[in-house]
């Protein structure tokens, strides 16, 4: 039985992340966790000519430093996923141009990095994979100019505003034995409490996290307890303690073992509003900090819950709420590695 | 289902949880810059006038040209979003703000090219300033001219 309750798989086989690569920008190096990443870039433009190549050049990054440290060759890989944020999701689809890979591009909004590892799991564990890549990038300032403004605009910001992370992170998702397993994971339902405001993606997306969480814990018959950090993708300062409240009304205590990317990327005195957010913000996190935890035995069982504003700038000037959605993915620590 | 939150209350009960805008300090802020941006804008004028030998309105021509090349420049490097995050309307609303609007849109869009890139897509953010100039001047002018009749 793969399918456990009404929304989360159990993989059958046992899956395991092999090796993960991690891209980042120069704000992130900055952050308390720079030294858990592969790779930092000192400009925001990582050297290249607009901001679009400069986030290619991290997802390609990511993913050459994770097929390299899975010690395989690029044609051993059956399917790359990954996707992005920018229109027609041209990071991805122009990286997968130059890797070919068999490919299939992958859209929740910030919430991509555990949908491509949750997907990418499920396809090795029905056997239509052997060597699955995830990968997922975010950069601050093509993220402004697609959802926001051109990034030299002085338009003054909100406090609930978050912070997009420029970066990258990949997974090398195999049946081979790692010391990362992949146990399960819960896909989200897209939720909508009727948030309106693009400058508060913590608020709009709570519901989606609170939600994703609850029925995972339901699905899977654990409490919090079992385990060792929940952490969100990018719920900020702002969302973090609405889906702590949330998921105490439901008689779910979190406090203990919760926490959220975006808090944990930056230190308190860089300028990034309530948070970080972004596909890389989950990513680099997880596939950086998280894992590295895991391996050395901080941790045991982790879940991880990455949280997507599926916002789109027309509709919220149609003013139309934002829809929101988060998936869930459990890594444990596999003993004798 | 929970109480505090459900779908219908929950713009409503959130707003606890959300940071409050530092109105007051804000406020402060911005008149602080705005008033600074002003007070620089005329004593370019009045130095323009007392050392260039000009009228009061060929040197308000030159301030306004002085004042935009600053904040274009000031946009170029990366100077002017912070400026614009600390005083809010203070530097969106002078002059220094239209041109900021307009320059960092161009640079924006310098990667797409210079016809379908920069000059098009210039004015996306001023372009609306400018309709709303002109029309605002178009009603102003109707209302003028009426009053001028009756009188």
């Amino acid at each position: 039985m793969r399918k456990q309750g009404k929304q989360s798989w159990v993989y059958e086989n046992p899956i395991y992340i092999n090796a993960t690569g991690t891209a980042v920008g120069p704000r992130e190096a900055k952050g308390p966790l720079a030294g858990t990443f592969d790779k930092s870039f000192e400009n925001l433009h990582c050297d290249e000519g607009n901001w679009e190549l400069a986030e290619r050049k991290l997802m390609e990054t990511a993913v050459q430093s994770c097929i390299e440290k899975g010690d395989i060759t690029k044609e051993q890989v059956d399917l790359f996923l990954a996707g992005d944020l920018l229109n027609q999701n041209v990071t991805s689809n122009y990286l997968a141009r130059s890797l070919s890979i068999p490919f299939l591009c992958m859209f929740g909004a910030c919430s991509t990095s555990m949908e491509t590892l949750a997907v990418g799991s499920a396809l090795v564990d029905g056997g239509f994979a052997n060597h699955v890549v995830a990968a997922v990038s975010s950069h601050n300032a093509t993220a402004e100019r697609q959802f926001r403004y051109p990034t030299e605009y002085g338009g003054q910001k909100p406090k609930t505003a978050t912070s997009t992370v420029t970066g990258a992170g990949a997974a090398l998702i195999s049946k081979k034995k790692s010391s990362i397993r992949v146990e399960a994971a819960t896909i989200g339902k897209v939720m909508d409490y009727g948030a309106k405001d693009p400058f508060d993606m913590g608020s709009a997306m709570a519901p989606a996290a609170y939600d994703t969480i609850k029925t995972h814990l339901e699905d899977m018959g654990r409490l919090p307890s079992d385990y060792d950090l929940i952490a969100t993708g990018d719920l900020s300062g702002v969302g973090s303690p609405i889906v702590k409240d949330m998921l105490k009304e439901d008689g779910y205590n979190v406090d203990q073992m919760h926490n959220d990317c975006g808090l944990m990327i930056y230190n308190s005195d860089q300028e990034v509003f309530a948070g970080g957010s972004g596909c890389a913000c989950s990513a680099v996190v997880t596939y950086g900090h998280l894992i590295q935890a895991l391996e050395k035995g901080k941790y045991q069982r982790i879940l991880v819950v990455a949280t997507g504003a599926l916002m789109s700038p027309t509709m919220v000037q149609q003013k139309e709420s934002i829809p929101t959605i988060a998936h869930g993915v459990v890594l444990m620590r596999e003993e004798g590695q | 289902m929970s109480k505090k939150f459900n779908q219908q209350q929950y713009n409503n009960t959130i707003k606890e949880y959300q940071p409050k805008p530092a109105l007051l300090g804000n406020c402060l802020k911005a008149f602080l810059v705005g008033g600074l941006i002003c007070t620089f804008g005329q004593v370019l004028t009045e130095l323009y006038m007392n050392f260039m030998d000009m009228s009061e309105k060929e040197a308000g021509n030159y301030t306004v040209t002085t004042l935009i090349l600053i904040a274009s420049l000031l946009t170029g490097f990366g100077v002017y979003d912070k400026i614009g995050q600390f005083a809010g309307a203070g530097s969106a609303v002078p002059v220094t703000g239209f041109a900021n609007s307009i320059t960092s849109a161009a640079l924006e869009h310098k990667s797409e090219g210079i016809v379908l890139g920069v000059a098009t897509n210039m004015f996306k953010l001023a372009g609306s300033v400018i309709v709303f100039g002109v029309v605002a001047a178009y009603v102003v002018g109707i209302i003028r001219y009426v009053i001028k009749l009756i009188l």
